[in-house]
């Protein structure tokens, strides 16, 4: 409290930026992504080859990624080949584990769930979380759309982009501004997931359900088949790893109590300069 | 101010030790979700539970699976699971060319029917070309000929109470110490009953291939390839799974797969 005191100007105003349905609906998520994630990785690992088309081909070449192990001179090793170039990732994709006694698994055992190879379980984790996934994604969109928060802190508006190229050129200078709703960058990367990546992740998950196929068969056609669908499914989700690391590292980067507090609690510490309003404490 | 900063110091070393921890030792600790008859994985199971249940409201019991056009059979059918049935009775049949073969309908049905080959290929024939969804993530598309499953089940007059159709296989999937496990699915009687559902023996244009399920393999177009039993030789109506195998309504699905199968 006495530091306050002594440096009353340093400190913007503590202001209630989140609300209740976005900090639950954020675990909520931040856990669903997570085990989606693992289960997800052992389901790829059933058939660890990505397609285009309707089809996989067998007898002809349509994949665009396939991880495996093959027999060489020196012993088996792990390769991946994506878009026709072919590297060796033994130890992390086609071949890991320890050195006596590999496993032969396209994704390692670390990073699934379970930690062995067990397609069934794996089916039930994914399909259990995606619901969960899915219901707190509505909740969400209800409450922000009701509350305010899909208008001001993430549909990009006109003055958003005029500020973007200002704000990528703050960002890069490591200059962050903490203010009483989203930045441009912020804006446009929740609005990506939200309104792109999420949606795609669902969609292209349900157009590799047979039932859904019947049940909306233009899946089948605006993704260019089942197997498209998959591949778009598993490009989709590195982009959202991607989108979590960034995530992470600029919640280190703006501060991490003050970005977690704000997430637990609701209350934000704002950047010195902001304009109080009713509601706001010191 | 330095309080704070140690505090942070504190935390964010913490949080690296925690997340390497994490990453280190695998997901190991969520490997007792792989355990049957766990409380948590039970509970995990019942949004398989859901998606039958939200799919059946949310789609027509009589609208059809995609069909494809000709051009799109681009390779055969991959075989996968029993390719090679050995038991005694299937070795026989095969032996036999099928010709002592036959297709009984039993349970909770009016009365028992069964069917020669013959028979089944002299009856109103339905060719679609369908793609082939393997829960393990492939498709592919093939052309199936056969006969449709409803009249037959009409034939026999299904009993009121009745709940499914279970489809025993001859199949040895499994062979164990203490004897061979066969093949056996089940459905609802809204996928027995459904038109595209066929008893299919004709296979790209050719006779069914023994390593796609000869003499017959039933389609149930809507769902993944556990749900399309190969060789096939007797359909049960039952109002209850829990007799069979483990109880859970066929061999993958005591195996830990989704009884319903359309995702």
């Amino acid at each position: 409290m006495s530091q306050e005191e002594r440096l009353p100007k340093a400190r913007g105003p503590l202001i209630y930026r989140q609300s209740i349905w976005t900090r639950l609906t954020h675990w909520v998520w931040a856990i669903c992504l997570f085990f989606l994630l693992l289960s997800g990785l052992q389901i790829f690992n059933a058939h660890p080859a990505l397609y285009i088309g309707q089809q996989s081909g067998f007898e002809f070449d349509n994949a665009v990624l396939r991880i495996g192990a093959i027999n060489t001179p020196a012993g088996p090793r792990g390769q991946t080949t994506i878009f026709g170039q072919t590297f060796d990732t033994t130890g992390v994709l086609g071949m890991s584990g320890p050195a006596e006694r590999p496993q032969f698994v396209g994704f390692p055992g670390a990073v699934t769930i379970p930690s062995f190879r067990d397609l069934a379980t794996g089916r039930v984790v994914h399909f259990f979380f995606g619901w969960v996934f899915v219901a707190a994604l509505f909740v969400w969109f209800l409450a922000s759309f009701i509350n305010g928060h899909l208008r001001r802190d993430i549909l990009p508006k006109g003055d958003d982009l005029k500020a973007l190229p200002r704000d990528v050129a703050n960002h890069a200078r490591l200059r962050l501004r903490h203010g009483r709703s989203y930045g441009p960058l912020q804006k446009l990367s929740y609005f990506i997931v939200f309104f792109i990546l999420f949606p795609l992740i669902i969609l292209t998950g349900l157009t590799m359900s047979p039932g859904m196929d019947a049940a909306w068969p233009w899946l089948l056609d605006v993704f260019g088949g089942r197997q498209t669908a998959r591949t778009i499914h598993f490009g989709v989700m590195v982009l959202l790893v991607l989108f979590f690391v960034v995530h992470i590292v600029m919640v280190l980067l703006a501060g991490p109590l003050n970005e977690l507090r704000s997430m637990i609690t609701g209350w934000y510490r704002a950047s010195p300069g902001t304009p109080s309003q009713e509601g706001d404490r010191p | 101010m330095s309080r704070l900063i140690i505090n942070r110091r504190r935390f964010l070393t913490g949080s690296a030790a925690l997340g390497s921890g994490l990453v280190l030792s695998g997901c190991d600790q969520f490997d007792f979700l792989a355990q049957r008859g766990n409380p948590v994985r039970g509970a995990m199971e019942q949004a398989n539970v859901l998606t039958y249940q939200a799919q059946r409201a949310l789609i027509g019991d009589q609208v059809l699976a995609r069909t494809y056009s000709e051009s799109e059979i681009r390779q055969g059918m991959k075989p996968n699971g029993s390719t090679e049935p050995t038991t005694p009775e299937y070795n026989f049949l095969r032996m036999a060319n099928f010709e002592p073969y036959r297709l009984t309908i039993k349970g909770m049905v009016e009365r028992e029917v069964s069917y020669s080959l013959a028979e089944l290929r002299n009856m109103p024939a339905q060719t679609q070309i369908t793609r082939h969804d393997c829960v393990e993530g492939w498709s592919c598309i093939a052309k199936w000929t056969g006969t449709r499953l409803g009249p037959l089940l009409d034939e026999a007059g299904v009993k009121p109470g009745a709940r499914f159709a279970v489809y025993h296989c001859f199949d040895n999937i499994q062979r164990t110490v203490s004897g061979d496990i066969l093949y056996y699915t089940s459905s609802d009687l809204v996928d027995a009953y459904h038109p595209q559902t066929i008893l299919s023996y004709g296979l790209n244009d050719q006779v069914l291939p023994v390593s796609n399920g000869a003499p017959i393999r039933l389609r149930i177009e809507r769902a993944l390839g556990y749900k399309q039993p190969k060789y096939l030789h007797t359909i049960e109506l039952v109002d209850d799974l829990t007799p069979f195998g483990m109880g859970k309504g066929g061999y993958w699905e005591d195996n830990g797969y989704d009884w319903y199968g359309g995702i």
